[in-house]
């Protein structure tokens, strides 16, 4: 196993209280597999990626457990660490526009990370540079490494920043709804270009989405959470199919274009909504945070939280499983 | 079914923002094409979806249907009224008979008000109901949109982004309209809350026999729930018909391109060619002829020179192809 996240907790200090964005998360991310980590706002799903490359701020209490290729990243000291984030674990943001320096050329933020990470000289990291364009599918490399972030379209930018988290080769790469603020069509583009990254350089890919579909394209494993909580995880066609966890199977059941019979417009089947809404997460729940809003749930549910069951290849904690 | 919302033609151009260096060399400001010539007809009682990518247009049609932006040129008929040439309470009238629903509540309520100041504003402007029966209209109101009698006296920060579109489409809803036009009502919201607001408007077009005009970037969406679509790419409609057929046989390269780079709920692994290669060319200078040539896999010399008119072409709905058909 490449990566192991046992027990993960976060915790935010705010003027109104403590904040639990993340509360006990177990997954695991294998030498070049694809795994989707899926929930909606405020599930904790980009906290515990960030958690993970160590980018929280200083109000955040993180513990709990990463250990990537045998060490614990959480108890490293920051120079231990700088080799490893950006290094052989790469990062790609939803907004590459926030994530990229608006004042500097591409070419030169490219070459911040190749310098950082590489022992190449200059002439051979510019020929990296204008090689790691054109893997992301930037044509005429030579004039956009010299062009600012503000010069290339939503899709160019994404696919710039995909270029810098590769430039130093990364064994896991951690993308954070990389296609979210995307056109579909870009987005079909982006999504193929990592994969087929994915293949071509043989690495991990992390990603977190709140789109089950593109779980569904892209993933061969999803981790589905709920108010910073493991619901389950396994393959994603079964878990898709044959949901373990009450709150994957309402949000399945919530999604248009799910049904037998897609393609029969107003006369489709009605979507089956969640009700009421996401939890407060100032104070979790002892027993299953989605107790509130789910239909099969028991009294036992309100009082006891459910332990992640390991059972084959997958895993839930879900109390109610049996009446799904 | 008879023609509610008849659009013809309708063209806007915006005004961009000029550099420091255009203004030295004195060059023109650039002229966004927001609207290039679309056309479109809304039928009695049934949802049209309108779909496309950003910066195709969508939302200035939006806006200019309701007239928050006048058009350049172009017709708009509504119910055999001509709605340009509207003024002094033939306006009003109109104005009352179609509504808007944005994609941002927060950003459309007013945060100072209470929930029951913002509906009986409506109320009381259009004169729908006596002030005596404001109140009751206004718990009427809150009903129909599955709020509680409570939300009247709160004000819309202590909401929920699902309840706050609530509020918003009990707002639109207020002035008994006949036509709603909601610009990507639910694109804010999570799935589980997304399909809360989507029944709501489906059911509340079978209680009320309301027209919808559904704006959105999301296929999903408009294949569950509306009956005839029109797709929109760089200011154009390029292909307009029912939804079931138009999802089951595409017949633009654009609308094909579309419906397979949605997301599938099957799972699969995306491998291969992208659905369509390329970018959306910019407004401010959009291509010659069929504005989608330059990333058309079947397009031909003449594709970059002549104009594809939106026409059935040999098949059952119109489209903007010179290749359909023939």
């Amino acid at each position: 196993m490449t990566l192991q996240v046992r027990d993960l907790r976060v915790v935010f200090q705010t003027k109104s209280g403590a904040i639990h964005a993340v509360d006990g998360v177990d997954l695991d991310v294998g030498a070049g597999e694809v795994v989707g980590l899926v929930g909606e706002s405020g599930s904790g799903k980009s906290v515990t990626l960030r958690a993970i490359a160590r980018l929280l701020h200083a109000n955040a209490t993180v513990s709990g457990g990463v250990s990537w290729r045998g060490a614990d990243l959480l108890a490293m000291d920051e120079a231990a660490m700088r080799p490893i984030r950006g290094g052989q674990i790469g990062i790609v943001f939803q907004e590459p526009m926030a994530a990229l320096n608006p004042v500097l050329p591409i070419g030169l933020q490219i070459d911040e990370s190749l310098v950082a990470h590489t022992d190449l000289d200059r002439a051979a990291r510019r020929r990296r540079a204008l090689e790691l364009l054109d893997q992301v599918g930037i044509a005429a490399g030579a004039t956009r490494l010299g062009q600012y972030p503000h010069e290339f379209s939503g899709g160019m930018r994404q696919r710039a920043m995909i270029a810098i988290a590769l430039a130093a080769n990364p064994a896991l790469l951690l993308a954070d709804e990389p296609t979210t603020a995307l056109d579909v069509t870009i987005q079909d583009q982006i999504l193929r270009l990592l994969l087929r990254l994915k293949d071509e350089l043989g690495m991990a890919l992390l990603l977190v989405t709140h789109d089950l579909g593109v779980v569904a394209q892209t993933c061969e494993k999803v981790v589905v959470m709920y108010a910073g909580r493991v619901c389950e995880w396994g393959p994603t066609a079964d878990v898709f199919a044959r949901p373990n966890h009450a709150y994957t199977q309402a949000l399945l059941r919530a999604m248009p274009g799910t049904g037998a019979m897609p393609g029969t417009g107003a006369t489709a089947e009605t979507l089956i909504p969640i009700p009421g809404m996401a939890p407060r997460l100032d104070a979790p729940s002892p027993g299953c945070a989605f107790t509130p809003r789910c239909t099969v749930s028991e009294p036992l549910c309100a009082t006891a939280r459910p332990p992640l069951v390991v059972e084959h290849a997958r895993a839930f904690a879900c109390h109610g499983r049996g009446r799904l | 079914m008879s023609v509610l919302l008849d659009v013809s033609g309708l063209e806007r151009r915006f005004a961009g923002a000029r550099g420091m260096g255009d203004m030295i060399a004195r060059r023109p400001r650039p002229v966004v094409h927001a609207l290039s010539g679309v056309s479109l007809q809304v039928q009695d009682g049934e949802t049209l979806g309108i779909v496309g990518e950003s910066g195709c247009g969508k939302s200035t049609l939006a806006r200019c249907m309701v007239r928050l932006i006048e058009p350049d040129a172009g017709r708009i008929v509504f119910d055999g009224q001509d709605v340009l040439a509207l003024d002094g309470p033939a306006r009003r009238g109109f104005n009352r008979a179609v509504q808007m629903v944005f994609q941002d509540p927060y950003a459309s309520l007013n945060p100072r008000k209470t929930v029951h100041a913002t509906l009986a504003e409506a109320l009381r402007v259009h004169r729908i109901v006596p002030e005596a029966g404001i109140a009751a209209r206004v718990l009427e109101l809150l009903d129909l949109v599955q709020l509680p009698a409570s939300a009247a006296g709160r004000h819309p920060h202590e909401f929920s982004g699902g309840q706050r579109q609530r509020i918003g489409i009990a707002r639109a809803l207020s002035v008994q309209p006949r036509l709603i036009i909601a610009d990507e009502p639910v694109s804010a919201l999570d799935v589980s809350v997304q399909a809360q607001i989507v029944n709501l408007f489906m059911d509340l077009q079978r209680r009320l026999g309301l027209t919808l005009v559904f704006i959105t970037h999301d296929l999903r969406l408009v294949r569950h729930m509306a009956h005839r679509v029109a797709v929109m790419y760089l200011g154009r409609v390029v292909e307009t018909g029912p939804v079931a057929e138009i999802f089951a046989a595409p017949r633009h390269p654009y609308t094909q391109a579309l419906l397979r780079a949605v997301p599938q709920m099957t799972p699969r692994e995306l491998r291969g060619e992208p659905a369509v290669s390329g970018e959306l060319p910019s407004p401010l200078a959009p291509p010659p002829g069929c504005a989608f040539h330059p990333r058309c896999p079947v397009a031909e010399a003449r594709c970059a020179r002549e104009l594809p008119a939106l026409e059935r072409r040999g098949g059952g709905w119109p489209v903007a192809c010179l290749r359909a058909g023939g």
